[in-house]
């Protein structure tokens, strides 16, 4: 049972406050990625979690256990560290083995494992070397390599692919998932990328200056995010906010559609990006910066005046003061 | 002209200054211990080798560099680690630790003697407590190993300061992102100094050593100030034959001996604590 509650955990360092009262409640082997911008407090959490920070107020219980007081050593878990933290005077086969051996598993299992989590994240030719001999991703899949090593119940990720290619971090990601689902790990995940958060977690939690603004599914959170940033923040391009009478009308780019000239809002087009699966638009409606993602390749010259029409299922509403979401049956008309 | 002239101008101070302050003595020095009535030969260091406190002097030194050295590493090593884990006090303590240094070392050799020669303090506060019948005299040659320790004592006190200073800016080049890791891995305090400081602050620990080792072999002021004559070591050898016996050419040969000794210490500790540049932090 590893199933993870944190409760009511503050942290400030002097005057700046990091983290201000946040409450989660992460099921045993189930998947969260915490998303949110730069500075919002991820790491730190982590580091409250792993006890590697103390935490100025709250609680921090795993599977039911209250492990504020424990050293991390005590707690039952790994963490793959933002700044890899990889051990310099050792090579990339004692760093991955270093839990094990903490742990003072036997030498047939701490073999197997090395082979088994350096076959995982194609480390294998690199086991000898020092870790000043690698580039800097390859460094990052040791850190993940030494904490998938050891089986953890718990595991702690920051930004743990971050420093790989497209491709590879494509591939990683799918193998991560299949590993953890695998081993039923309780698993924690930072990340900036959303698309990796939607991909990988059964739910996500948005981090916004030391708040959780919501948790929830990728679908939930994708399409009713349940503030303001979450909609802009979550999503790419982000959600468009257009302001109707103390309110805020949110719409994501694909759910706007170019309609006829007299229909709808005009929109005039400043840049257009074709992505290949879809064409994005940027540009101007009623003095707001608007983006419209459309299916396809579509040649559309910058300047051109459109009109675009919100599809009404879609949108989401917010009030414009507090940027939360208003319960759907008291929304106006658009 | 003067561009590819610049660099040698530049260091031709420090040329001139080693050559002639450093340089030019080592060659007479080794020069003279080799110079014999009859020519050049090692009649010196068989005169030298042939006198009775020879054989004292250089179990002395022994003794006391392979206890001191290594005693100071560790308290030093324990001392750096405690200041880690100090908050505010910390500048204050190490500012404190490190007083001893600011003495010359016959006038903390003379501290010592005043504390505990036959009637200094610590022997007259034993005497009034009624722990001892009458003032002990520890620093004779009828009591070698109160002596000896005495001797530890002091050079210790005076100079464990200069390895802690080193240690402390080492580890201070160590991230303590290292022994976080490593405790998240489920090491024990102890298994993250054994298994992760350590190894990381081999560079200073060696830097450390050599200086350390090097003045213990030297050490001259503390020794003569608490030992006198009773504990004979190389360096207070080589003064009595230059001072008292009026023989430069012996007391040369004592230098040239303790030089060896030193070139010899630093070149195993670089050899035995080397770290090569891929598994540096
Ligand atoms: N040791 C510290 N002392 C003071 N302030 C700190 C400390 N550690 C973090 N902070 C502050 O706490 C806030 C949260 O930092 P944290 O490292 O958790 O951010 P993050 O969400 O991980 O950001 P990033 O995505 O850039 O890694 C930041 O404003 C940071 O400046
Ligand atoms: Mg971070």
């Amino acid at each position: 049972m590893a199933g993870i509650t944190i409760d009511g955990v503050r942290k400030s360092f002097g005057a700046t406050t990091a983290l201000e009262a946040v409450n989660l409640e992460i099921a045993d082997h189930e998947f969260v990625a915490l998303l949110g911008p730069s500075g919002c407090g991820k790491t730190t959490l982590l580091r409250i979690i792993a006890g590697l920070e103390t935490q100025t107020a709250g609680r921090v219980l795993i599977g039911g256990r209250d492990i504020s007081a424990l050293p991390p050593r005590a707690r039952g878990l790994a963490m793959v560290f933002q700044n890899y933290a990889v051990f310099p005077h050792l090579r990339v086969r004692e760093n991955i083995a270093f839990g094990l051996r903490m742990h003072g598993a036997d030498s047939a299992r701490i073999a197997r494992q090395v082979t088994r989590t350096a076959g995982l994240l194609r480390l294998e030719p690199l086991l000898d070397r020092y870790p000043a001999q690698l580039s800097g991703g390859q460094r990052q899949r040791v850190a993940v390599a030494r904490a998938l090593a050891v089986e953890p119940a718990v595991l702690l990720m920051d930004e743990p692919l971050s420093n790989l290619d497209a491709l590879l971090r494509l591939d990683m990601r799918a193998e991560l998932k299949e590993v953890l689902r695998e081993a039923g790990t309780t698993t924690i995940y930072v990340t900036h990328d959303q698309t990796e958060a939607m991909g990988l977690a059964d739910r996500i939690a948005v981090l916004h200056a030391g708040r959780i603004e919501q948790i929830g599914t990728p679908s939930e959170i994708y399409h009713h995010p349940a503030t303001r940033f979450v909609g802009g923040f979550v999503g790419s391009p982000p959600m468009n906010f257009l302001a109707r009478d103390g309110r805020l009308l949110g719409i994501r780019p694909e759910d706007l559609d170019i309609v006829a000239t007299g229909d709808g809002l005009p929109f005039r087009v400043n840049v257009v990006e074709p992505l290949g699966a879809q064409t994005l638009l940027t540009g101007i409606a009623e003095g707001h910066l608007v983006r419209v993602a459309l299916n396809g390749e579509h040649h559309v010259p910058p300047g051109a005046e459109l009109h675009i029409r919100p599809r009404p299922e879609r949108i989401r509403w917010m009030d414009a003061t507090t940027g939360r979401a208003i319960p759907p049956g008291t929304e106006p008309s658009p | 002209m003067r561009g590819r002239a610049l660099p040698y101008l530049l260091v031709a101070p420090a040329v001139i200054f080693l050559t002639v302050l450093f340089f030019v003595p080592l060659v007479q020095t080794i020069a003279l211990a080799f110079e014999t009535r009859t020519g050049f030969g090692l009649g010196n260091f068989l005169r030298m080798e042939d006198d009775l406190n020879f054989h004292d002097a250089v179990v002395n030194t022994f003794r006391f560099v392979g206890l001191a050295v290594p005693l100071q590493l560790a308290a030093a090593m324990g001392m750096a680690m405690m200041l880690r884990h100090l908050g505010r006090g910390r500048d204050l303590v190490l500012w404190i630790w490190t007083i001893p240094l600011g003495l010359s070392d016959l006038a903390a050799g003379l501290v010592w003697l005043a504390l505990l020669n036959d009637r200094g303090y610590i022997a007259s506060l034993l005497f009034h407590l009624g722990l001892v019948a009458e003032p002990q005299s520890w620093l004779t040659y009828e009591t070698p190993i109160a002596l000896f320790a005495a001797v530890v004592i002091a050079e210790f006190w005076r100079a464990t300061a200069i390895v802690v200073v080193i240690l402390v800016a080492g580890l201070q080049l160590v991230p303590k992102e290292y022994a976080e890791a490593a405790s998240v891995f489920g090491a024990s305090p102890w298994r993250i100094f054994t298994r992760i400081t350590l190894p990381l602050m081999k560079p200073s620990i060696q830097s450390a050593l050599i200086l350390r080792t090097v003045l213990a072999f030297e050490a001259f002021a503390v020794v003569i100030a608490i030992g006198g004559r009773n504990f004979p070591v190389l360096v207070s050898e080589a003064y009595n034959w230059q001072n008292f016996n009026q023989e430069p050419s012996v007391a040369a040969a004592y230098a040239v001996v303790v030089m060896c000794l030193s070139l010899l210490a630093t070149v195993v500790w670089l050899w035995l604590l080397k770290t090569p540049a891929e598994q540096r932090a």
